[in-house]
C-alpha cells in the first residue's frame, strides 16, 4: 500500500505555461497583448504590452495651427470624442486667458456628459457581451443610438465630431434639440432600467464579476489611476466636484462610490454614474441662457451664399445690419447664433460670416486667424486642464512658444495607468476572469496609445 | 503663502524656484535631489502627494531662454487635500538622465518608460526601462525636436 495521495498534491507533474493573449483576440481589441504564465488555469505571472495603435498624437499636434489638433482629439477617446475637444479647447483657453460664453460653458457640459453616458454604455455592454450576455449589448447600443444620432443633429458627425473650437463651438444646438434630447434621455433611462433587471440579479453576471479583479484603494492611488475605475474602491475623487470647471458647480449631481474595488463594483459606479449624467443633462438644458438665433432685425434676410456673391461684386453697403439665412448648426459661424457660442475675443474667434463679407474688419480678422503663418498666437508659456473624461481625469498640458503651433502638447490619458496596473488585477485569478477585468478596465486604444 | 512656496520653504536645500502660474504651482528642482524630494512629499503630512497624476518631458531645442534641453514634469496631486504640485527638472542633453521614482509610486514605471521611448531620458533604478509604445528595434526617440516627423523607418516584428 502505498502512501495516499493529498488533494493538493498532483500526482501528475505540472509546469507553468506561457500563453500570449491578443493582440489578435477579440476581447483584447486587437491591440493589446498580455503575456501571461499559467500554472493550471491560475494565472501567475503577467506582463501587458502595449503601442500598437501608436498614431503620434502629441508629435502630429506639433506640426500644424492650434486648431488643427482638435479631429486629432477626437480620435484619443473614441467613444466620448466631445470630452476629448473640450478638454483640448479648455487647457488653450486657459493659457490665453479667455473665458468662453455662458451658452457655450453650458452647451459644453451638456455634450461631455451625453459623451460619459455613451463611454460607459459601450463599456458595460462590452463587458456583458464578452460574458455572454449578447442581448444587453444589444440593448445598450440601441440607447447609444439615441445619443448617437442627438450627437450626430449636433455636430454632423457621429464618431469623429470636431465640435469644440479654441473660444467656442463649431456651432450652436439646432432648434429642435430640447424635445429630442429628452425623448433620447427618456428612452435611455428605459434601457438602464431593462439591463438593471437584466444583469443585478443575474446569477452568472453577479458570479462572474464579484470578487474578481479586486484592487485595494490604496494600491489604486499608488498607480495613480482615477475615474470610475478608482471611485469603484471607496475613493471619491472626481475632477468635477474637486475642481469644477465650466458650469460644473450650478449643478447637482451625486458622485457614486463603490466599496470592494472589484468589477461587480465598477459596473454598479458605472451604471449609477449613466444615471447621474442623464440628471446633468436634463438640468444643462434647463438651465441654459436662450440666445438669439437666427433674429431677423427688420425681416430682412439674405441667403449667407447669395451674400458671398454680392460681396464679390463689391456690394456690401448695409450687409454689416442683415443677418445671413444659414442653418445655425452646420453652416459654422452662422448670423446671430454666432456671439452666443463663440467667444468675444477676436484673437480666437472667427467673425460671424455677415463681418467677413460684410466689413474691412472683419476680414482681415477672417484673414488673420486663418491664413498660413498668422493663426491664433497664445502668449509663450504654458498651462494644464484637467477635465473628468470616461475613464477617469483627462490632462491637457499644453506649451506654447509665442507662435500658432503648439510647442508641446502633452495627454495624460486617464486608461494609461489602469492598463499599467493591469498585472495586479489578474494574477492570482483565473484565466476566464481575464476578460471581464481586462473589459472593467475599459480600455480605449486610441487614448491608451496617444 | 502658496503651496509652492510652502515647499520651496520646507526644502530649501534641492527647491531653485517656486512660482504661480496661471493658478498652477510650480517649483522648479535641482536634478540630483528629485527622488528624495518626491518621495518627502509623498510621505509629508502637510502635503500628502499620494497620486503621481502624470511624468512627461518637455524638449526645449528650439528655446532660445532655455540652456537646458530637456524639462522633465511632475504632475502630483493630493487627494486627502485636493491641491496639485507641478515639479520640474532641468536634464541636460549630453547627460540625459534622472533618478527613477518606481520605488516612490509604482505608477512612474510606465510614465517612464513612455518617456525613455518618446524622449530618451533614462530613468536610473527603473525595474525594466524599455520601450512601450515604440517597438524595440525603432531608431530614435520620435518627440524630440530634431526628430522629422515624417521620418519613415521599417517595422519590425517583435523580437520574441
Amino acid at each position: 500500500m502505498g502512501k495516499p495521495v493529498s488533494r493538493n498534491e498532483s500526482p501528475i507533474e505540472s509546469r507553468s505555461m506561457l500563453l500570449n493573449v491578443g493582440p489578435q483576440h477579440p476581447a483584447m481589441h486587437g491591440i493589446v497583448r498580455i503575456i501571461t504564465r499559467l500554472q493550471g488555469e491560475t494565472v501567475i505571472g503577467a506582463e501587458v504590452e502595449i503601442g500598437y495603435l501608436h498614431r503620434a498624437f502629441e508629435k502630429m499636434c506639433e506640426q500644424g495651427p492650434y486648431n488643427n489638433a482638435i479631429p486629432y482629439t477626437d480620435r484619443l477617446n473614441y467613444v466620448s470624442p466631445l470630452i476629448n475637444n473640450i478638454g483640448y479647447c479648455l487647457a488653450v483657453e486657459k493659457i490665453l486667458g479667455i473665458n468662453t460664453t455662458e451658452r457655450c460653458q453650458y452647451i459644453r457640459v451638456l455634450m461631455s456628459e451625453i459623451s460619459r453616458v455613451t463611454d460607459h454604455l459601450t463599456c458595460v455592454g462590452a463587458t456583458a457581451m464578452e460574458l455572454g450576455a449578447f442581448t444587453v449589448f444589444l440593448y445598450m447600443i440601441k440607447a447609444r443610438e439615441f445619443l448617437y444620432e442627438l450627437i450626430e443633429s449636433v455636430t454632423g458627425a457621429r464618431l469623429t465630431i470636431s465640435y469644440a473650437r479654441i473660444g467656442g463651438l463649431k456651432a450652436d444646438l439646432p432648434e429642435d434639440f430640447e424635445e429630442k434630447a429628452l425623448i433620447a434621455v427618456k428612452e435611455t433611462r428605459k434601457v438602464l432600467k431593462e439591463i438593471e433587471d437584466l444583469l443585478d440579479k443575474n446569477r452568472i453576471f453577479v458570479d462572474r464579476l464579484r470578487d474578481v479583479g479586486t484592487i485595494s484603494k490604496e494600491d489604486a492611488i499608488a498607480y495613480g489611476i482615477t475615474g470610475p475605475f478608482l471611485r469603484s474602491t471607496g475613493a471619491t475623487y472626481d475632477v468635477r466636484k474637486a475642481n469644477p470647471y465650466l458650469v460644473y458647480d450650478r449643478l447637482d449631481f451625486d458622485v457614486p462610490v463603490g466599496e470592494h474595488g472589484d468589477n461587480l463594483d465598477r459596473y454598479y459606479v458605472r451604471m449609477e454614474e449613466m444615471q447621474q449624467s442623464l440628471r446633468l443633462i436634463e438640468q444643462a438644458i434647463a438651465q441654459m441662457p436662450k440666445g438669439p438665433i437666427l433674429v431677423t432685425p427688420d425681416g430682412k434676410v439674405v441667403p449667407a451664399a447669395m451674400m458671398v456673391d454680392e460681396a464679390k461684386m463689391g456690394r456690401v453697403q448695409g450687409f454689416q445690419a442683415v443677418k445671413v439665412e444659414a442653418d445655425p448648426t452646420l453652416d459654422g459661424s452662422a448670423g446671430a447664433s454666432h456671439d452666443v457660442v463663440y467667444s468675444e475675443n477676436k484673437r480666437v474667434a472667427l467673425p460671424a460670416k455677415e463681418d467677413t463679407y460684410g466689413n474691412i474688419e472683419g476680414l482681415m480678422n477672417h484673414f488673420k486667424l486663418v491664413m498660413h503663418g498668422h493663426g491664433l498666437r497664445p502668449p509663450k508659456g504654458e498651462a494644464y486642464f484637467a477635465v473628468e473624461g470616461a475613464n477617469g481625469e483627462l490632462g491637457f498640458h499644453v506649451t506654447s512658444d509665442g507662435t500658432d503651433r503648439p510647442y508641446r502638447v502633452r495627454v495624460r490619458p486617464p486608461c494609461f495607468p489602469i492598463v499599467a496596473a493591469l498585472p495586479k488585477l489578474i494574477i492570482g485569478e483565473m484565466i476566464g476572469d481575464i476578460v471581464p477585468t481586462f473589459g472593467s478596465v475599459n480600455m480605449i486604444g486610441g487614448e491608451l496609445d496617444h | 503663502m502658496t503651496l509652492a512656496e510652502q515647499v520651496k520653504a520646507k526644502f530649501f536645500n534641492s527647491v531653485t524656484e517656486a512660482y504661480t502660474d496661471k493658478g498652477d504651482e510650480v517649483v522648479r528642482v535641482k536634478r540630483e535631489s528629485i527622488k528624495a524630494l518626491l518621495s518627502s512629499l509623498k510621505k509629508d503630512p502637510d502635503f500628502d502627494f499620494d497620486l503621481l497624476m502624470d511624468v512627461f518631458a518637455v524638449d526645449y531645442l528650439h528655446w532660445e531662454e532655455k540652456e537646458i534641453r530637456f524639462e522633465v514634469n511632475y504632475n502630483l496631486f493630493s487627494l486627502k487635500k485636493n491641491h496639485r504640485l507641478f515639479i520640474k527638472c532641468g536634464v541636460p542633453e549630453l547627460d540625459a538622465q534622472i533618478d527613477s521614482a518606481v520605488s516612490v509610486w509604482p505608477a512612474a514605471d510606465w510614465y517612464e518608460r513612455e518617456v525613455w521611448d518618446m524622449m530618451g531620458i533614462v530613468f536610473n533604478g527603473h525595474p525594466n526601462l524599455k520601450r512601450i509604445l515604440m517597438y524595440e528595434s525603432f531608431q530614435g526617440h520620435p518627440l524630440r525636436k530634431d526628430y522629422p516627423y515624417n521620418r519613415r523607418q521599417p517595422i519590425i516584428g517583435p523580437v520574441n
